[in-house]
């Protein structure tokens, strides 16, 4: 069974539909690329399975159960964790306060290790901790962020355009280290413009177009593809 | 070098005439002769006299400065601030011309030219940049048209009431006489002194910037100590009154008024302790820092210690009319601290706030009262209610907060000034009259009793405030530290983020809206068993805005910049009563100047500093 499965779902801004029946699913262990260009609706995706908007019709299952009315705030408790666009971490709390409000829907206390963990797959931080979010560099924001995300343990990681406005050099060292938390266990959803790099790591696609779902594959096989070569990889 | 006397005579010019129009509008609006009537120095100088010779002399001091340090030239810093000094007198002299009877001829010469010499000027200026000899004799008799019928409106009612005085109500004898120097006799006299303080004053404002740094800020201190003390006269006879005797008294103070050779005496001690701070004070600091931390924690609680003492004995040591003043500050420290909760912690812009202290005091009022609105004719006491009034606070600060939870940033701010407008209403509304009491409010409702003893004299009250204080002070530290504190920060932060954390957002905001709601009901309580009647008047949106204020200026969210703020926006009004006219001219002034000189506050929290260090610009609420 699907550890999410989102089953054609309408959403809207006020008067406009943004989602018109976009239907998908993601296997536990997966990582799976939302890719589209601007405006297909890839954020608003996200937005809805993490609860911060409701679908009008259709509905998002999780670990078998609809959460399509559930809280935002309540599906974190549940292993949703997600990583906003733009980062947003908390410009004015220190690197260590922003870790912690990460961890803020564990009950368990034993939030040392994790700290431990987060500062080793990101050293930089470390070197950082006392120092507040805002000063940090671009790279290091979308590490901070990353890494508070995973604070609450989740079992599944929304990543929304986590290569935006960084370097070259970063975007790399940042898809270095999805595949690095894939590989201990976490499901991930990554929506990314640069379908290039998202594709490379990725075990399956989906491209949106106009809030649809226009073609769906594994990533080896949209890498090949025409329509997909010719208009998002920038391939002729 | 021509670059340099271009840009600094452009700037001296400037900023003296700035510093003139600023003389002339404190005058024509009043403040002048208002403060002419408090003197700061028994038959020296009064504080209507000192606001005159400290424009030039703090204009002079800030230009010197700039000149000293951008054109590296300190002898031109000094005649820049001799040229401040005059400059500062033009408007001034100008319209006390147009004033006198003998130069009024003047006033008529000016009104009828400037239309000419403005149209000439322009049509001029037009003709060199290149227009037609046509396109320019039309800007001309354009120009003298427009201008001239102004001028000629002008004209015409000054003709018509004979003098200035008709139009510019405050421009009369007595501001003449305090600007002259007493010399309104003889107009050229008077124009005399008034240029000769003026400059001198400009002078010596040029010359502290270019002393040493020592003496510069002991001269500081010491000038700013005495004027401070001289102009709160009447506050330091009421507070040495209490500790020394009557001849002692006598010696110093002349009624409310410092005496020449104590005003000496002050002033020499002030710059003389002002000295050895500006010189010793850095190494003190530096001795302090280097010393263990547990001898450092001792000297921390030695101070901590000195300081509840002096809280303690506080009525003791300023007598009753100041202590009277200190429950009023206390007042709204307590609901300064609780709407910190809100704006400081939450970041929710609340304008309302009053609702919670109406709330309060009408709770106590009708529970207690004796007369014949109260409920329970005396069954309830103080002490009983306290509790009442602060849960039935919390209670009306989670319904109005239920509605407006979705709100962020500026509609927040409106929605809830519209709901203080509704409970104001409420207060004096016909429909609640047999309940409290409409336009003529709650009355006869009894002092607390303590152990037997009634509490009625301000200095016993003192006591109420003050613990009611260092609880709510407790509380909110406590609560800053929490994880409920981090959770209003993370939604301070970005709401939606604190979403993504797993913050209940609406509970959040709620319990903010409701903890940051109890501490005004107890200030409301408290108000009305102080005053003892209860009236609509009392609960107008200037509460909501006062509190708001002191909050803002003393420094958001941090706790001694909430106190420092309501001593000097609450505290200093009470003190200043007879220039209450001018209460919100001052009030205005201080909010703008706070804005742009030090938007942190007085004495900023940790975050907010680190935010305007950083160049970010600090905001008072999430707005979107």
């Amino acid at each position: 069974m699907a550890l999410l499965e989102v089953k054609d779902i309408h959403t809207y801004y006020g008067n406009i539909h943004a989602l018109k029946g976009v239907s998908f699913e993601v296997d536990t262990g997966e990582i799976i690329a939302l890719i589209g260009s601007n405006g297909a609706g890839k954020t608003t995706t996200l937005r809805t399975i993490s609860g911060l908007m409701e679908p009008r019709e259709g509905a998002v299952y999780y670990d078998g159960d609809d959460i399509s009315n559930t809280r935002a705030d309540l599906l974190v408790s549940r292993g949703i964790s997600m990583v906003p666009e733009g980062r947003g971490v908390f410009a004015k709390l220190t690197v260590e306060e922003n870790l912690d409000m990460g961890a803020y829907v564990r009950r368990d206390g034993d939030i040392k290790e994790d700290f431990k963990s987060a500062y080793s797959l990101f050293p930089r931080l470390e070197e950082r901790k006392k120092q507040f979010a805002g000063t940090l560099s671009g790279g290091e924001q979308q590490m901070l962020a990353i890494a508070r995300a995973l604070m609450s343990k989740p079992r599944l990681l929304l990543l929304d355009e986590p290569s935006m406005g960084l370097a070259p050099v970063l975007v790399d060292g940042v898809f270095d280290t999805v595949q690095r938390i894939a590989n201990e266990g976490v499901t991930i959803l990554l929506v990314e413009q640069n379908a290039h790099m998202a594709l490379q790591i990725a075990d399956r696609g989906y491209v949106l177009q106009s809030g649809e779902v226009a073609i769906s594959d594994t990533a080896s096989n949209l890498q090949q593809n025409e329509t997909v070569q010719k208009t998002y990889l920038g391939i002729d | 070098m021509d670059l340099i006397w271009t840009q600094t005579s452009r700037r001296v010019l400037v900023y003296g005439l700035l510093a003139g129009a600023f003389i002339l509008f404190i005058g024509a609006v009043g403040m002048i002769a208002a403060f002419h009537e408090r003197e700061v120095v028994d038959r020296f100088i009064s504080l209507g006299q000192l606001m005159l010779m400290l424009a030039p002399f703090v204009t002079a001091y800030y230009v010197a400065g700039q000149v000293a340090e951008r054109d590296q030239d300190r002898p031109l810093a000094l005649v820049s601030g001799v040229l401040i000094g005059l400059l500062t007198t033009v408007p001034t002299v100008i319209l006390l011309l147009f004033n006198s009877d003998q130069y009024r001829f003047l006033l008529d010469l000016t009104l009828r030219l400037t239309p000419f010499v403005a149209a000439t000027i322009t049509a001029w200026r037009m003709h060199r940049a290149g227009a037609e000899a046509q396109t320019a004799l039309g800007a001309w008799l354009a120009i003298v048209l427009l201008v001239g019928i102004v001028t000629f409106s002008f004209a015409l009612i000054f003709e018509i009431k004979g003098n200035l005085r008709s139009v510019l109500v405050n421009i009369n004898r007595e501001w003449v006489a305090v600007v002259t120097f007493d010399n309104r006799g003889d107009l050229m006299r008077g124009l005399g002194a008034l240029a000769l303080v003026s400059t001198v004053s400009g002078f010596a404002g040029s010359i502290l910037y270019l002393l040493p740094a020592v003496p510069r800020r002991a001269l500081i201190y010491g000038l700013g100590v005495t004027a401070l003390i001289g102009a709160f006269g009447e506050t330091a006879r009421l507070i040495l009154q209490e500790n020394v005797d009557r001849d002692t008294l006598r010696e110093i103070f002349r009624r409310d008024t410092l005496r020449q050779n104590a005003a000496l005496a002050l002033f020499i001690i002030s710059t003389a302790a002002g000295f050895l701070w500006a010189r010793y004070g850095g190494q003190a600091r530096a001795r302090f820092g280097s010393l263990e931390s547990a001898q450092r924690r001792a000297i921390n609680i030695i101070g901590l210690v000195l300081f509840v003492v002096i809280m303690l004995m506080l009525p003791w040591l300023i007598g009753r009319t100041l202590s009277d003043v200190a429950v009023t500050i206390g007042i709204f420290v307590l609901m300064g601290l609780g709407l910190n909760i809100a704006i400081g912690l939450a970041g929710l812009l609340d304008l309302g706030y009053l609702t919670n202290y109406a709330v309060g005091a009408y709770i106590l009022a009708v529970l207690t009262s004796i007369g014949p609105l109260g409920l329970f004719k005396g069954t309830f006491t103080f002490w009983m209610v306290i509790p009442l009034a602060l849960l039935a606070a919390m209670f009306a600060g989670f319904v109005f907060a239920v509605p407006v939870l979705r709100m962020r940033g500026d509609y927040l701010a409106i929605a809830t000034l519209g709901f203080g407008e509704i409970i104001g209403k409420l207060a004096i509304s016909d429909w609640l009259k047999p309940l409290i009491g409409g336009a003529q409010g709650v009355q006869a409702i009894p002092k607390p009793i303590f152990f037997g003893t009634e509490l009625k004299n301000p200095e016993q009250l003192y006591y109420i405030v003050l613990v009611a204080s260092l609880v709510t002070l407790f509380v909110s530290i406590r609560l800053n530290n929490s994880r409920t504190g981090r959770q209003w920060m993370a939604i301070r932060e970005d709401e939606d983020v604190a979403t993504a954390m797993g913050i209940d957002t609406a509970r959040a905001k709620l319990l903010a809206f409701t903890l940051s709601a109890a501490t005004g009901g107890v200030a409301g309580a408290i108000f009305a068993a102080k005053v003892g009647t209860v009236f609509p008047n009392s609960f107008t949106v200037f509460i909501s805005i006062n509190v708001l204020s002191l909050i803002i200026v003393g420094g958001i969210a941090s706790n001694p910049g909430i106190v420092v703020g309501a001593i000097v926006l609450i505290g200093m009004p009470e003190l200043l009563r007879e220039f209450s006219e001018f209460r919100f001219l001052l009030y205005g002034a201080l909010l703008i100047l706070m804005m742009i000189k030090r938007p942190q506050g007085l004495i900023p929290s940790k975050i907010v500093t680190h935010e305007t260090r950083s160049g970010v610009k600090p905001k008072l609420a999430t707005a979107e």
